[in-house]
């Protein structure tokens, strides 16, 4: 585990227009070490949602990234108010956005489907009223 | 079709220039940016009626070298900053986005997915 690179970022959650810095910079850094368009784009993408999902629902979080030879690990964790209902938060076009952040482009309830498409493992500890740990793996081809 | 293309086609006006000899394959038009996102397509324009930071963001994660603000929408300072930084190419047009992606469409642009 000593070969991987660890980022953190701190989340704000009182700026919606800063949302998706932390994703900007990590697919900078990937770029800079020559990764796979794809797999950046893939690590951006699911990266990008899961950050908005924390501004929008739970005021801000962190993210904590390693990023191996063969794969980047994501952990996005949040001291929100969890999700009540996992089964239902992953439908597509399922949201509990309020209508403000539709009018900002989001809120459609595609979040955690186009998270789980882009990434090769997720995985969801949420508590309510406590917060939600969200897990992320992006395998990239060497 | 080049970025400059897409800017005769839509008699568009440049806010912010990136590279214009850019190659554009495909086309997708939306002001819901995580419909945007839910389909990777390869370099790719946005064109969208929605007017905030998200947007060039959204692109930017996309890979997408170009915007197209439709029914003449005009980004503020700040969006225009962030699509200077990282090299994507701002245009508006007057057309309405119906109207827009048909003009593209007609021309050769196509969404990059079969349905």
């Amino acid at each position: 585990m000593s070969n991987a690179i660890h980022l953190h970022y701190e989340v704000s959650g009182e700026d919606f227009t800063r949302a998706g810095e932390a994703s900007g910079a990590v697919k900078k850094r990937l770029k800079s070490l020559g990764y796979d368009p794809d797999a950046i784009r893939r690590v951006a993408i699911a990266m990008y949602e899961a950050e908005i999902n924390m501004v929008i629902h739970a005021d801000g979080g962190y993210c904590d990234v390693d990023i191996y030879p063969d794969r980047v690990e994501i952990l996005l964790a949040d001291h929100g108010p969890g999700i009540p209902d996992v089964e239902k938060a992953m439908q597509e076009g399922y949201s509990t956005a309020p209508d403000n952040v539709r009018s900002l482009g989001f809120g459609a309830g595609m979040g955690l489907p186009n998270i789980k498409k882009y990434s090769d493992d997720m995985r969801i500890e949420t508590t309510i009223g406590v917060g939600t740990n969200l897990y992320l793996t992006v395998k990239v081809n060497t | 079709m080049i970025v400059k293309d897409i800017i005769d086609i839509l008699e568009g006006e440049i806010i912010c220039e990136g590279d214009l000899t850019q190659e554009i394959k495909t086309a997708c038009g939306s002001d819901m940016m995580s419909d945007v996102l839910a389909f990777v397509k390869d370099q790719s324009v946005l064109l969208t009626g929605l007017v905030n930071p998200q947007v060039v963001r959204t692109a930017e994660m996309m890979d997408m070298a170009c915007i197209v603000f439709v029914r003449g929408k005009i980004p503020d300072e700040s969006i225009i900053r962030l699509a200077e930084q990282r090299g994507i190419t701002l245009i508006k047009t007057r057309f309405r986005m119906f109207t827009a992606c048909g003009l593209l469409y007609m021309n050769g642009l196509s969404g990059g997915t079969k349905v």
